[in-house]
């Protein structure tokens, strides 16, 4: 028997090339897109690397002078406990990008297979599971994590759970929608005709479709993360002290801020680039790969 | 129109009793007595019997959520046992001043917001709309609690202009202490809404009714402000809608670093102290105004734009 399969051109190597060296031509051409990838990856790296980078113990406290300016030997100057704020600025990149990884991987593949749920399953259960996203999103993110925090306790493990839960009634839409769109279409009923079951058809059809925009949406949603764990951390709810940490130290640096202004200038520009960065990027690739995602929503 | 009204009003009733739900089923699902987690750590063992009886712990569970809702009907949140006071006294008395902030920032963003996306659109690919796109990508990553912290630090603690906490006494004294927060807030605003402002207009400039009204040889101007800016200001007033709760989570964050009253600094607090009964009043009533935000902004929109009441 002929399947389906043979009748699609076979993906070979010289193919999926092109397609990057396409990719990659018309990524040079957004600027800010450019902007977005390098400042990524210079916090990528730093996150990295940051044992290695580091001038001090970033916990280790009264290595230097209480709330000191800039100086040689403190890059950035010092805290209220007299730590190198440079040192924690670096290894302090690390949480946010962690909380992001840890956040929205989880929340992709609970809202990916949710999403499918509903898009492939039983009218009844489409309806029930758009309810409940529909519900989650009518939650103040915020101050829905507030109260999360308030019933487990404020750490980083509340933290990730919190953005899991808030984020994935979007991505499990976006799925159902394409999902019940391909339903519907010839060459899923044609391979369904020619004896293809629902896990095949879900597995080798849907989901190389689906997660093409999805990868997209969670792509622009990093910013955001990291927004909401800095601002955590920043209301004390995040990680907890001594670990270093941009919003954390930007706390410490509005309670002092009559005292020394560059505890607030070190942490709150490095939130500023993160979130940048990922937008631009973000941005860019949804403008490369998918101009119409949005209205799907 | 009047079934579209029906069918949206019984979804937003519908998600308002299953949010309540999850709320109580969240309460109940932490471990421990649930008495004694709504009242605390400095709870006594009386207190604790007769919230037990209060709450009815000893029924069957479908008995208790009914009571739970029964009381939600009445505008009972509960109980705050630190001050002695109903948990609704509290957060309403909180709420204006949080609403006010909210329509304060969101007021002076659509005001510039407005006409800055209207010239973008019309005069496309100039200087100011290419700055202003630029612009408008980086204030909404900005978080605004950092875009908060500098503004407090370069306008109240260095030059010393503005009041830097607080909420003022009296109108024009209140109107000075909201600058700053009203900023932080809207910024993000003013670029999201000019994007938004200037898309649907290109959209709507190029349809045939616009065409025609030119070839009657009608000033651009007048074009755009009397025929597309009411059809362009449609996705402004769904985002609007939806916007309501991205609004209350700066307003969290807004009123903590300026120490202004508001119900954000009351969670705040209230997770602080573990005092339960604050945390889900401010939860409930701000569900409440998102839900009901939404759901007045879809039939805003089906009014005016017949097309969306389908559909539902």
């Amino acid at each position: 028997m002929v399947s389906v399969e043979a009748i699609r051109p076979e993906p070979n190597d010289a193919m999926a090339t092109g397609a990057f060296r396409t990719f990659l031509r018309q990524f040079r051409k957004n600027r800010l897109g450019m902007l977005g990838a390098v400042l990524v990856i210079l916090i990528a790296a730093i996150a990295i690397f940051a044992p290695l980078m580091i001038t001090h113990d970033p916990i280790r406290i009264m290595v230097g002078p209480r709330l000191a300016a800039p100086s040689l030997d403190f890059l950035l100057g010092t805290d209220q406990l007299g730590r190198d704020t440079f040192s924690r600025i670096i290894m302090g990149g690390r949480i946010p990008l962690l909380v992001a990884f840890a956040s929205l991987g989880s929340s992709l593949a609970v809202g990916l297979v949710l999403g499918l749920i509903a898009g492939f399953g039983p009218r009844w259960l489409d309806n029930l599971l758009l309810l409940v996203f529909d519900t989650i999103r009518s939650f103040p993110s915020i101050i829905f994590a507030l109260a999360m925090i308030a019933l487990l306790g404020p750490s980083l493990a509340s933290v990730i759970l919190v953005i899991a839960i808030t984020s994935m009634p979007i991505y499990a839409r976006v799925v159902r929608t394409q999902t019940e769109a391909l339903r519907s279409s010839e060459y899923v009923a044609a391979e369904r005709s020619m004896g293809a079951g629902t896990t095949r058809i879900l597995a080798v059809h849907v989901l190389p479709n689906v997660l093409g925009p999805l990868l997209i949406l969670v792509s622009m949603d990093v910013p955001a993360v990291i927004a909401v764990e800095a601002g955590l951390s920043f209301l004390g709810m995040g990680v907890r002290p001594p670990t270093p940490d941009w919003g954390a130290i930007l706390n410490d640096g509005y309670s002092y801020i009559n005292q020394t202004p560059w505890l607030v200038i070190a942490s709150g520009i490095p939130i500023v680039l993160a979130t940048l960065g990922f937008t631009f990027l973000g941005e860019a690739l949804r403008d490369i790969f998918d101009p119409k995602l949005r209205k799907d929503l | 129109m009047w079934l579209y009204l029906l069918k949206r009003l019984v979804l937003a009733i519908t998600i308002i009793v299953i949010a309540v739900t999850l709320l109580f089923l969240m309460i109940r699902a932490v471990p421990g007595d649930p008495a004694a987690v709504l009242l605390g750590p400095r709870a006594t063992p009386e207190m604790k019997a007769q919230l037990h009886e209060q709450m009815g712990l000893d029924k069957p569970f479908v008995a208790q959520i009914a009571t739970f809702f029964g009381g939600l009907l009445h505008g009972d949140l509960g109980f705050d046992v630190f001050s002695q006071r109903p948990v609704a006294e509290i957060v309403f008395e909180q709420l204006p001043y949080t609403i006010e902030l909210i329509l304060v920032s969101i007021l002076w963003a659509v005001v510039i917001a407005v006409p800055l996306g209207c010239y973008s659109a019309i005069r496309r690919n100039s200087v100011i709309d290419q700055v202003t796109g630029v612009l408008s990508v980086a204030t909404i990553a900005i978080p605004s609690f950092v875009m908060a912290v500098y503004a407090l630090l370069i306008f109240a603690v260095t030059l010393r202009w503005l009041p830097a906490v607080g909420a003022g006494n009296g109108f024009w004294d209140g109107l000075t202490y909201l600058i700053l927060p009203a900023f932080a807030i809207g910024i993000g605003w003013v670029g999201y809404i000019s994007r938004l402002v200037r898309a649907s207009m290109l959209e709507i400039l190029g349809e045939n009714h616009i065409r025609m009204a030119r070839s009657f040889g009608i000033s651009e101007w007048r074009i755009v402000a009397r025929y597309a800016l009411p059809l362009a200001i449609l996705p402004t007033v769904t985002i609007l809608g939806v916007g309501i709760a991205w609004l209350l989570s700066s307003a969290v964050f807004i009123e903590v670093v300026f120490a202004r009253p508001g119900i954000g600094a009351l969670i705040v607090n209230a997770v602080n102290t573990r005092n339960y009964p604050i945390v889900m009043g401010v939860v409930l009533v701000t569900t409440f105004l998102i839900v009901s935000a939404t759901t007045l902004s879809d039939l805003v929109n089906a009014f005016l734009d017949p097309r969306t009441r389908e559909k539902l």
